[in-house]
Parts: structure tokens; C-alpha cells; sequence
């Protein structure tokens, strides 16, 4: 048989793995399977490829796969859950960074037999263009997440204007040598340029808005694949690349509809620090609070509790902590949900990755639409390490920067409880109304700490 | 060869894996976005494909050797690494009971 058959054999077959892989992550019941499928199609994706005729020397291909085995499976095995985001980040960078240096080994081979302005030519400048500046963006959103950097948004004077000016060189350095004929001087100030805008693009993201970024970082991540799949003629990459990004598309949008953001606000708002000096002056109203000691037995005597965790939770690392106050409250009776706003955390779903791992059964996390409408009925919000996601002034106050966020309606519980160190505003930058409710108690400490202490306590009565 | 499809082929291609995509990833549970995430970053680790191509050529010059080694070895470690740790996240979430 040709073997360039078996070869377009084995790509239809992976890119129907790939798809039967994410059509099984729809359910936690299926997922497991989605992966081994995954798994089973990028074996036979590079075993296909090997067999390829132009493909004739293997051992520089086997030492780089053998290394990268060598170091990806430890990385898999010691990654602490709580580094998720952060390696999730770097992946993004890993990735990006392979289409870009293929991108350029592709256009020093295939550039001089190309047809100035022909389609392979644009398909390769936007896969080093989405590969490099994918590349340091995602290192940049890495350090932030690592708290390398500051997690502030940096801003600059004109900044807006540099990065239209960044991004325009990139596109006229794409557009010199897409049409003229033997330009390749251009293409290290192309790579340069590229790699710069993706720095810019970056750095006046905070924090909190990293899920947005990661998720859309992903989208071009997998939009770079594409693009590599066009100027390879590859099936195969295409679809994959399309399968990606979509999917980090669909989460940036899930992300921005959750905060009441567009996109452009997202990327260019600088969010934290225009809200920072619209605050102004710290609020002195008195706030109620309570010791552990008199919080566990109003605790103990509620018939429904919910737990709404957020950032603070996974910064002290406290999940363990609440899983077991979950499980102590379980047994005595009370009935415990856990409400997981879209944009807790730092990545898409990381609540839910974090309570996972603590054993924390998963039908007991429960969305924020259908939380909502139970919050009434609900004797004790505990919010841990949450501040933006429960803010009222989201809801109440068409004026608050935060204005028609959707929001976990904690304050409409009959007790509120606030777990907080201090108290200072959250990210927004913004006051929170619901402290100076007359039903919210402040338990003030550390997230881990004061879960700890409400433990002990249940364990004394 | 069979390959070398035409343009508008891959765009054909390119739109029908994209509106599949859409109607997929809409599906998935929210409770599973940082495993989804995980999980199509490692899949698009198949880019390792073009390197592999890229590196062994028979006229591969060294600068191709070079950035397709890099390629080859970047792309391994997302997909290995992504793989098993998208599996080690989904082996965490459990059903009450279970």
C-alpha cells in the first residue's frame, strides 16, 4: 500500500480522536475517556508522520522526543494544583514558541518558491505572528501568575498609541515580505516586533482578569496551529487548531460575560487601577464581627450553608482546610454547597480544580444561576477569600465600576459570614457594601487559619 | 502525494472544524474549564508533527535542524506534561460517595 495513504490515514484518524477527546469533556463522568483518547491520537499522529518518505532522519527527532518525555512527565506528576494557572501559562508560551521557530525554519525553506503575495506566504506570517507574540505574552501572563511581576496592571503614558504602532510594524514587516520578492532580511525585525507586541499586549492585565487572558491566549495558541496547518497543507493541524481556538474563545467570552466586560476593556482597560483612584477615601462605617468560637455554633445550629470561595482561598491555600469544615458540617446534619462564580480564581474553572483535589464532591459545586435563586432560603453564606464576585454595588449601584457584573448573591442569606485578613478592597479596587450589612459578621484571619480554628471549634461542641 | 488540497479546501476544512468546535466546547461543563484548557493546549501540542517534518528532511539545513529540534522538544514537553496532568485533574473530581 502507498504509504502516503497510511500517512492521510492516520491524520483523519487522530483529528477524529481529537474531536471524540473533546466531545467526552462535556461530563466528569466521560473526561478520563476524552484524554486516552487524546492521548491514543497524537501517538498515531506522530507514528503516521514518521512513516512519511521526506521524512529520513530520526535521531535528532527521537533525542528531542525523548527529552521532552524526560521532562514533561516529572512536571506533570510535582505540579502542585495550585500552579495551574501558571502552567497552563507557560504551556501556552511552550507551544506558541514551537509554531513560531517552525514558522521560521518553513519560510527560509519555502519563502524563495513562492509567489510573492500567494496564500502559504500570508498563512505563515500570521502563524509566527500569533506563535511569537502568543510566546511572550504568555510568559509575561506566567510571571504575573507566578508574582514574578507585579500583578497590577503597569501602565504608561501613551500606551495605547505605542502598542498601535508596535502592532502596526508588525503587520507592515508582514505585509514587505508577503509581497516582495526575496525580503527575508525583514523577518528577524518581524520576529522582534512580534515578540515585543505580545510583551505590550500583556502587561497592563491584572490579576484578576488573568482567566480572560489565559483563555484567549489559548484561542491564538490554537489559531497558530491553524495557520501553521494552511501553510503546511496539513489537515490535520487545521483542525486541531480550530478545535483550540474556538475553545479558548468560548471560555474568554464565558469569562468577559461573567465580569460584564467586552473584550477591549479586558485587554486595554487596565482595569485595576481606574478603579483605584475612582475609590477614594476608605469607608469607616462600623462592621460586626466574630471570633471562630462564635461563629462554629451558629454554624452547627444552620440547616443550609454555602461556601463561596474565591482567590484568597487558593493564595493561602486553605481548600484542604475547607473541605474538612465542609465534611465536619456534613456530618452534623447541615446541608453545605459550594457557589463557583465563572471568574474565581485565576484561570477558568480553577475553584472547581482546587475543591477537586481537596475531595470535595463535585455535584456539590454549584453555579452561580443556580445558586441565585437559593441564596434566600440559605441560612449562612461563608465567603472565603471572595470579594469582587459577591460585591452588591455590582447589582444596586449603576454608578460602581463593577456595574451589572453578575454577581453570588450572598448578601441575601440570612447570616453572612466574611473570612478576611482585613479590610482592604479586592481587586476592583472598590468598597463592598455587603461588610456593613447588619446580617454580615467579619471573621477576620487568614483563610486557612480561621477555616482551621472553625474546625477545631466544631470538633469541641 | 496526495496532499497539497487546494486554498479554499482548507478554509472548507477550517470553517466546518471551527462551527464543530463551537457546538463541543458549549457543552462542556464549567465544573471541567481548567481540564479543557489543559487538555486542548496539550492536543495542539500535535504542531509537533510540522517540527518532526521541519527536523528530518533529508536537506534540512542547520538552521532547520536547530529550530526543529527546539520544536520538536517544546511541543513534547506540552504534550506529555498536559496530557498526564489534564488526567490527574480529572481523576480528582468525584461524585458524593463515589
Amino acid at each position: 500500500m502507498d504509504t502516503e495513504l497510511i500517512v492521510q490515514a492516520a491524520y483523519l484518524a487522530a483529528s477524529g480522536l481529537f474531536i471524540l477527546a473533546l466531545m467526552w469533556m462535556s461530563s466528569p463522568k466521560t473526561a478520563r475517556r476524552g484524554v486516552r483518547c487524546a492521548e491514543v491520537g497524537t501517538v498515531i499522529a506522530i507514528a503516521g508522520t514518521l512513516l512519511r518518505h521526506d521524512v529520513v532522519g530520526y535521531d535528532l527527532v527521537l533525542i528531542a522526543m525523548l527529552l521532552g518525555a524526560a521532562i514533561g512527565v516529572p512536571m506533570a506528576y510535582l505540579m502542585p494544583m495550585t500552579a495551574i494557572p501558571q502552567r497552563t501559562a507557560i504551556s501556552h508560551a511552550f507551544g506558541a514558541l514551537a509554531v513560531g521557530l517552525i514558522g521560521i525554519a518553513e519560510y527560509y525553506k519555502l519563502a524563495s518558491g513562492l509567489a510573492p503575495g500567494s496564500f502559504p506566504l500570508w498563512a505563515l506570517m500570521l502563524e509566527m505572528l500569533l506563535g511569537f507574540l502568543t510566546c511572550t505574552a504568555s510568559l509575561i501572563a506566567f510571571a504575573k501568575l507566578q508574582e514574578i511581576m507585579p500583578t497590577r496592571p503597569i501602565m504608561f503614558a501613551g500606551q495605547r498609541l505605542v502598542n498601535l504602532l508596535v502592532f502596526g510594524a508588525a503587520l507592515a514587516f508582514a505585509g514587505l515580505m508577503i509581497f516582495l520578492p526575496n525580503s527575508s532580511q525583514y523577518l528577524p525585525w518581524f520576529v522582534a516586533v512580534a515578540l515585543l507586541f505580545g510583551v505590550l499586549l500583556v502587561i497592563p492585565i491584572g490579576g484578576a482578569d488573568m482567566p480572560t487572558v489565559i483563555a484567549l491566549l489559548n484561542s491564538y495558541a490554537g489559531l497558530a496551529c491553524s495557520a501553521m496547518g494552511f501553510a503546511l497543507n496539513n489537515k490535520l493541524l487545521i483542525v486541531v487548531g480550530a478545535l483550540d481556538g474556538t475553545s479558548g474563545f468560548i471560555l474568554a467570552v464565558i469569562m468577559c460575560k461573567a465580569m460584564n466586560r467586552s473584550f477591549s476593556n479586558v485587554l486595554f482597560g487596565g482595569f485595576g487601577q481606574v478603579a483605584a483612584a475612582a475609590s477614594g477615601g476608605a469607608d469607616d462605617r462600623p462592621v460586626r464581627s466574630m471570633s471562630a468560637e462564635e461563629a462554629a455554633p451558629v454554624l452547627e445550629l444552620a440547616s443550609s450553608v454555602v461556601i463561596i470561595p474565591g482567590y484568597g482561598m487558593a493564595v493561602a491555600q486553605a481548600q484542604h482546610r475547607v473541605a474538612e469544615l465542609y465534611e465536619h458540617l456534613e456530618e452534623s446534619g447541615v446541608e453545605v454547597k459550594f457557589a463557583i462564580h465563572p471568574v474565581a480564581g485565576r484561570m477558568p474553572g480553577h475553584m472547581n480544580v482546587l475543591l477537586a483535589e481537596a475531595d470535595v464532591p463535585y455535584d456539590k459545586l454549584v453555579e452561580l444561576e443556580d445558586i441565585n435563586p437559593e441564596m434566600p432560603q440559605t441560612d449562612v453564606a461563608l465567603i472565603i477569600g471572595a470579594n469582587d464576585t459577591i460585591n452588591p454595588a455590582a447589582r444596586d449601584d449603576p454608578n460602581s465600576v463593577i456595574a451589572g457584573m453578575p454577581i453570588i448573591e450572598a448578601d441575601k442569606a440570612k447570616t453572612v459570614m466574611v473570612i478576611k485578613r482585613s479590610m482592604s478592597a479586592g481587586f476592583a479596587g472598590i468598597d463592598n457594601p455587603i461588610y456593613y450589612l447588619d446580617n454580615t459578621q467579619m471573621l477576620f484571619g487568614d483563610a486557612k487559619k480561621m477555616t482551621e480554628q472553625l474546625v477545631k471549634e466544631l470538633q469541641e461542641l | 502525494m496526495i496532499e497539497g488540497s487546494s486554498t479554499t479546501d482548507l478554509l472548507f476544512v477550517f470553517m466546518l472544524a471551527a462551527f464543530l468546535g463551537f457546538q463541543l466546547i458549549k457543552r462542556v461543563s464549567p465544573l471541567l474549564h481548567s481540564p479543557l484548557m489543559s487538555l486542548t493546549n496539550a492536543i495542539a501540542a500535535v504542531v509537533v508533527v510540522g517540527a518532526i517534518i521541519i527536523t528530518s528532511e533529508g536537506d534540512a539545513t542547520p538552521l532547520a535542524k536547530t529550530l526543529g529540534f527546539l520544536a520538536v522538544l517544546a511541543a513534547t514537553i506540552n504534550a506529555v506534561s498536559g496530557l498526564l496532568i489534564t488526567d490527574r485533574m480529572l481523576k480528582m473530581f468525584r461524585r458524593k460517595g463515589e
